[in-house]
């Protein structure tokens, strides 16, 4: 399971890399989710993966059983899930904003404030 | 600390009121930082490490102290400036949204609530960029958003293989821990992870590409607060990690760093040089001043870091009200651009003046701020042996002050280009008398705080002596989070 997940996230990583790195903005706001997803997977795989044992105490026991999942991962995934979608939808809102205000989505073509005046 | 109001009434008052709470607030947190040592507080009463916990020591809370200086000013100057349209769209909320990032950043004790502060600073600089949506400002913030968004990836990625190592995301936690750790060479990849991330936002080289594509292009108020704070948490950020966490390789990770410092000092001041807006030129500038610090931070000698912190409260200031006079000048003549601007001293030398004093401070010419920032971070670097760096920074100097002395020449000294030096911007003309005031009043104090910098430069320093041997010896603020005694 672990290697499975590691091989996707750096699938995933690839991927990102390469659609930031295209001209269309389009790709790159799907280049800059993979970059977030992959993020997300990696928290989850390098916080140790641990099958079918959720961190909930028995009824009756005072303390956890061993092995338990490690819930601090998931916490943490679940706060920059929340925190990647605010942001992407932002994101694209402001990609469309500027694809209609510019007139391409061509980030060659958006170097107007780089130029010297 | 945290200001969470958003009602849609008298944005303007409640802005300015909270700002000054906020600053009132922040030098109490100061003076019992000073006095008590460091202060921590276990959010929702779980102990450390299991719980978030803020913790204040010298350097988090001066760094508040400034931030609240700043937001003040910012609160004065907006409301000043700010067009109805803008403050329409809650421009006050976002900027009281923005300072409250900001602090988390600076108070916060561990590294995924520091992710949280990021993205919270982050999300509202989007808005505040982006509010407005002339075209520049469009394509300026996609270049912002996309290399900030990359950079918050890197850094969630570094998180989760740090606590992968670790078992632990509390700061203090962590500088216990990772001495005891083996996997040397995985640590090093973390901390540069890191320092990819948190460069990105400090701006330095080579990952400094979104500030001058972006920083010119809001309102001055919005830029301003920007050069003045969002850079300095990510300085921030550095000297906290290669200080307290990351000193398990210094060989390695520091000189990287030292690298880095040198060529964005001298990327960011090359840069300003070929630049013709007003507001370009400062945005390069802010370039090479992040160069000094981490140059600071690089040197990791105790005096260094005392400059590298000493760097930071005179630059967020000097920065901030440079910005302020931009704003000003093009509200005077109409413009940025150098060639389409002049003669401005004739007839207000104030503003020449209020434009002098911190271009000097900035390119470092006694006794102002900028020159004992400067002195300390190079006698630092001299004691180090470090002969080629510290003339780097020596010529970037004189740079610097060549580039003021073209805005000087430029904006206050020659000619207006009409040919009528009282042509005068009917945007000036409209504005009424407190408006005016209003704009000066942030200008004229932060020019009175670098003045004081200057002259009292001592106890300033004595400050920053007394950061940095907190900041190279973790055992007190480690004690102080984890509660050991």
């Amino acid at each position: 399971m672990t290697f499975i997940l590691a091989i996707i996230v750096g699938l995933l990583y690839g991927a990102g890399t390469f659609m930031i790195l295209r001209r269309s903005l389009v790709k790159v706001i799907f280049g800059l989710i993979f970059l977030g997803h992959a993020a997300n997977l990696l928290i989850f795989t390098i916080g140790r993966l641990t099958k079918g044992s959720p961190a909930f105490i028995p009824i009756g026991a005072e303390t956890l059983s061993e092995p338990y999942a490690d819930p601090l991962p998931q916490a943490l995934i679940l706060t920059a899930i929340v925190i990647g979608f605010g942001v992407q939808a932002f994101a694209i809102i402001l990609f469309k904003r500027a694809y209609q205000t510019v007139g391409t989505d061509d980030l060659d073509k958006m170097k107007s404030t780089d130029e010297l005046q | 600390m945290l200001l969470l109001w958003n009602k849609v009434n008298l944005h303007k008052y409640i802005n300015l009121f909270s700002s000054i709470i906020s600053l009132i607030i922040s030098v109490i947190i100061l003076s019992s930082t000073i006095s008590n040592k460091i202060i921590s507080l276990q959010i929702g009463s779980w102990a450390a490490p299991f719980g978030i916990t803020i913790v204040s020591d010298l350097l988090s809370s001066v760094m508040v102290v400034i931030t609240a200086i700043i937001g003040f000013s910012t609160a004065l100057y907006s409301i000043g400036t700010i067009d109805s349209q803008r403050e329409k769209y809650l421009y006050y909320p976002l900027l009281q949204f923005l300072l409250m990032g900001i602090n988390g950043a600076f108070l916060t004790g561990d590294v995924f609530n520091l992710y949280v502060w990021f993205e919270v600073m982050l999300i509202s600089s989007f808005v505040l960029l982006a509010l407005g949506g002339r075209r520049e400002q469009l394509e300026g913030a996609i270049k912002y958003v996309t290399l900030n968004l990359l950079s918050s990836a890197i850094f969630l990625a570094a998180v989760g293989i740090l606590y992968g190592i670790a078992g632990t995301l509390n700061m203090a936690d962590l500088a216990r821990i990772i001495p005891l750790i083996e996997q040397k060479e995985l640590l090093t990849v973390v901390s540069i992870l890191f320092m990819v991330a948190f460069g990105v936002k400090a701006a330095i080289f080579p990952l400094f590409f979104w500030l001058p594509a972006s920083y010119h292009t809001p309102p001055v108020a919005v830029s301003a607060i920007f050069a003045g704070l969002l850079t300095k948490v990510g300085v921030y950020a550095l000297i906290r990690f290669f200080t307290t966490i990351f000193t398990h390789n210094i060989e390695f990770t520091h000189t990287i760093l030292l690298v880095s410092a040198t060529l964005t000092m001298l990327t960011g001041v090359l840069g300003a040089v070929a630049q013709n807006d007003f507001r370009k030129i400062l945005s390069f500038h802010i370039i090479s001043q992040i160069g000094y610090m981490i140059l600071g931070l690089a040197l990791f000698s105790p005096l260094a870091i005392a400059g590298a912190v000493f760097y930071i409260i005179h630059h967020i200031i000097v920065k901030t009200n440079l910005f302020f006079v931009s704003g000003v000048v093009k509200r005077l003549k109409g413009s940025y651009l150098l060639n389409e601007v002049g003669g401005v001293y004739k007839f207000y030398p104030i503003i020449g003046l209020l434009f002098l004093i911190p271009a000097l401070s900035l390119a470092g010419i006694p006794p102002l701020s900028g020159f004992w920032a400067k002195f300390v971070v190079i006698k630092a670097g001299l004691e180090l042996n470090q002969y080629f760096v510290v003339g780097v920074a020596l010529l970037v100097g004189i740079l610097t002050l060549f580039s003021m002395t073209k805005i000087w020449n430029e904006v206050f000294w020659k000619d207006d280009p009409t040919g009528n030096n009282r042509n005068i911007n009917e945007v000036y003309q409209s504005l009424d008398k407190t408006k005016k005031l209003l704009i000066f009043i942030p200008i004229i104090f932060l020019a009175l705080i670098t003045i004081m910098i200057g002259f009292y430069a001592e106890p300033f320093f004595t400050f920053a002596n007394n950061v940095a041997a907190q900041l190279l010896n973790p055992k007190e603020y480690i004690n102080s989070v984890l509660g050991m005694r």
